[in-house]
């Protein structure tokens, strides 16, 4: 297993631009899970796109301050991935996590609270939108330093081997950070230590500004991994169960044999870099070309065509939703902010003075 | 007591600490095989093994981050940096990671991890290895800063800071290694951090140094004691949190007080605590705090123009004379 080369799957589409036109093919997968699991994927996928809407709207009126980067469009990725995972594994990740906090396990309510500033946030106040913690989960936090988690994850996993725990960690980064030195860093200790992490890339083809194609010199995430002699996948972000079928592959290949794996997901975010970034990089026609294969648009489909969700289940499942996010919205306004003595606590688990 | 060297104390702590500790492990460069660059580690593969004593890449910004990550996981890690010239390349894993996590995790996670390794100047290293940093780290709330000067406080002292919850820099100095004293062989020696040590009694004025400056000021207030001037030696060891209260005390004791320190002047440790006494003791001064300092340059190579960047005990004495106006 020390050696394994870049695995793609049979229907991955070869680039980019394949991503748009390439029907889903593997229809097969849909029927090894149970109808119960599907839905909750579903349910998840829809309840984080509402809730980033949600976040965009309070950020407009300005309930959400700093900085606010959504998930919208990116969903099958997060939730495929943490979906395969043990409550009891590690999820790390950077800045874009609302999605992945709340599939990790934060209530929703924990989350928007956070967002606002709040004491009954999932940090207390003290993090905001892109310092989302809760140690009861094992979601390691958001970073903000691009690549800056790469390390840490490594360090997670190294401390499960350490420990003989059987934990896994999933480490999530956009393409921008693969061109950091942590990453390339963090791959070969992963590989030359045999740690149990997989590295996870969304690329969504922009860092802030500017398209992977003008700051990578090559187009592939996922062939760097032949570097550091490292297993790695290719896989359709827009495909949540292709998310979920690759993410068990890596999970069972940390799990069981205590080795790292690269997984690039190709996806793309509608939304701006951040709440203040205009989009002007990229036109109208882009975007709307890769809403065509919506993640909750073509997982929706799919479902509907196996006969394991009608109309009705989507109506139920939208009124759940939309009453979540209502509460978590109502949670964060009705909570209090930070008392002004939590300034200056959480600086030292050992004060001295 | 055993008298040893600076080298064989930390030694002794890396030793005691590991066997008392199976969440404690050592990672850096040359630390296992070679039996580290400056042998400080020498030993420690043979009695604990390669799971708890792991040579690493040439990739410090790599296992920086991977012993921060370890710390969130409830590992106890020693990161060593083979200098801390080196250590600027993981100044993003130190400073945006461990220094910031326990605040803005609301508490959640805890980092306790050791930075460790040889600071300051060596012996004609030139400019990117002849380094004091103190202040660079000293900055951040979040990290503590610890910086021995005696082969018992190094003992004592790094002991701590491995059982202590929080980031701390340790900061070592490579001309020091070599340095004998007495040190306590009881397992529970520690030295609180926070706490500085008075490392010579006197009355007529304080001179605050640390690391390789209080070997400095000590021969100097020998020499001054000569004169008739007695100085007062004080050792904060630890630069964060900082014993304020231990030299605001010997300054309304003596009214003068010069501040020495390998490091260069500005935005210094010595301009800290320079600062801090003025804002406390004001009305206790008879003279302005004189500050000592490496000169503002990158260190040179060549023998005679290093040890001109550095202070010396010619000017600790004329320094103390400047504030005793004599």
């Amino acid at each position: 297993m020390s050696s394994q080369t870049t695995q793609r799957q049979e229907n991955a589409p070869a680039s980019a631009a394949a991503v748009i036109d390439e029907p889903i093919k593997n229809a097969e997968a849909i029927t090894e899970y149970d109808r119960e699991l599907l839905l909750r994927i579903f349910h998840q996928m829809l309840l984080i796109r509402r809730f980033e809407e949600k976040c965009a709207e309070s950020y407009s009126i300005g309930k959400i301050g700093g900085f606010c980067h959504l998930y919208i469009g990116q969903e099958a990725v997060g939730v495929g991935a943490i979906s395969a995972l043990r409550r009891d594994d590690y999820v790390i990740t950077s800045y874009r996590e609302h999605g992945q906090a709340i599939a990790k396990g934060i209530s929703p309510e924990a989350v928007m609270a956070e967002l606002y500033g709040k004491a009954t946030g999932c940090s207390k106040g003290k993090g905001g939108s892109m310092h989302l913690f809760d140690a009861s989960v094992n979601f390691m936090g958001g970073h903000a330093i691009v690549g800056g988690q790469i390390p840490l994850a490594t360090g997670l996993a190294f401390a499960s081997k350490y420990k003989e725990t059987d934990q896994v960690t999933v480490c999530f980064f956009g393409e921008a950070a693969v061109n950091q030195g942590a990453f390339h860093e963090s791959l070969n200790m992963a590989q030359l230590w045999k740690l149990p992490c997989i590295y996870l890339c969304e690329n969504n083809m922009y860092g802030m500004g500017t398209s992977a194609q003008r700051a990578m010199s090559m187009d592939e995430v996922a062939t760097k991994a032949c570097a550091y002699e490292l297993a790695a996948e290719f896989v359709d972000g827009m495909d949540v169960l292709a998310m979920r079928r690759a993410t068990e592959r890596a999970v069972e290949r940390a799990r069981k044999h205590s080795l790292p794996t690269l997984i690039e997901a190709r996806t793309y975010r509608y939304m701006g870099h951040s709440m203040s970034d205009p989009g002007k990089y990229r036109t109208r026609a882009e975007i709307e070309k890769y809403q065509e294969r919506d993640p909750i648009k073509l997982f929706r489909a799919r479902l509907e065509e196996n006969h394991l969700l009608t109309e009705d289940d989507v109506k139920q499942i939208e009124e759940q939703v939309r009453e979540q996010v209502e509460r978590a919205v109502k949670f964060a306004d009705d909570s209090p902010y930070p008392a002004t003595e939590e300034l200056m606590t959480d600086i030292y688990a050992n004060p001295l003075r | 007591m055993a008298v040893i060297t600076m080298r064989d104390a930390l030694n002794d702590a890396l030793r005691e600490e590991l066997a008392r500790d199976p969440n404690v492990f050592l990672m850096g460069e040359e630390v296992a095989e070679y039996q580290g660059a400056y042998k400080v580690t020498r030993g420690l593969l043979e009695e604990f093994g390669a799971k708890r004593v792991i040579d690493s890449p040439i990739t410090e910004l790599g296992f920086a981050g991977l012993g921060v990550g370890a710390a969130m996981a409830g590992l106890r890690p020693i990161i060593e940096f083979m200098t801390f010239n080196f250590s600027i390349l993981a100044t993003d894993q130190i400073i945006n990671s461990a220094a910031k996590m326990l605040y803005m995790s609301g508490g959640q996670f805890k980092i306790p991890i050791v930075f460790r390794g040889p600071s300051g100047s060596a012996y004609q290293v030139s400019s990117q290895h002849s380094q004091a940093i103190e202040s660079w780290y000293a900055y951040f709330p979040g990290l503590k800063v610890v910086m021995p000067s005696t082969p018992a406080d190094a003992k004592g002292l790094l002991k701590s800071a491995i059982r202590d919850d929080d980031p701390v820099i340790f900061m070592e100095q490579e001309r020091m290694y070599g340095m004998k004293g007495e040190v306590p062989e009881d397992e529970d020696f520690t030295i609180p951090l926070g706490v500085a040590d008075i490392k010579r009694k006197g009355t007529d004025a304080t001179i605050v140094a640390r690391s390789l400056m209080v070997p400095t000021a000590l021969k100097a207030a020998e020499e001054l004691e000569k004169e008739g001037i007695s100085c007062e030696v004080i050792d904060p060891r630890t630069i964060r949190p900082l014993d304020i209260e231990t030299i605001i005390e010997s300054v309304k004791k003596t009214n003068r007080v010069v501040v020495a320190e390998e490091s260069h002047p500005f935005c210094g440790v010595g301009a800290e605590i320079s600062a801090e006494i003025h804002e406390q003791a004001f009305d206790y001064l008879d003279a302005p705090v004189k500050r000592v300092s490496g000169v503002d340059v990158p260190m040179p190579y060549a023998k005679n123009l290093e040890a001109l960047a550095l202070p010396d005990v010619p000017q600790l004495v004329a320094a103390v004379k400047e504030v005793a106006y004599l």
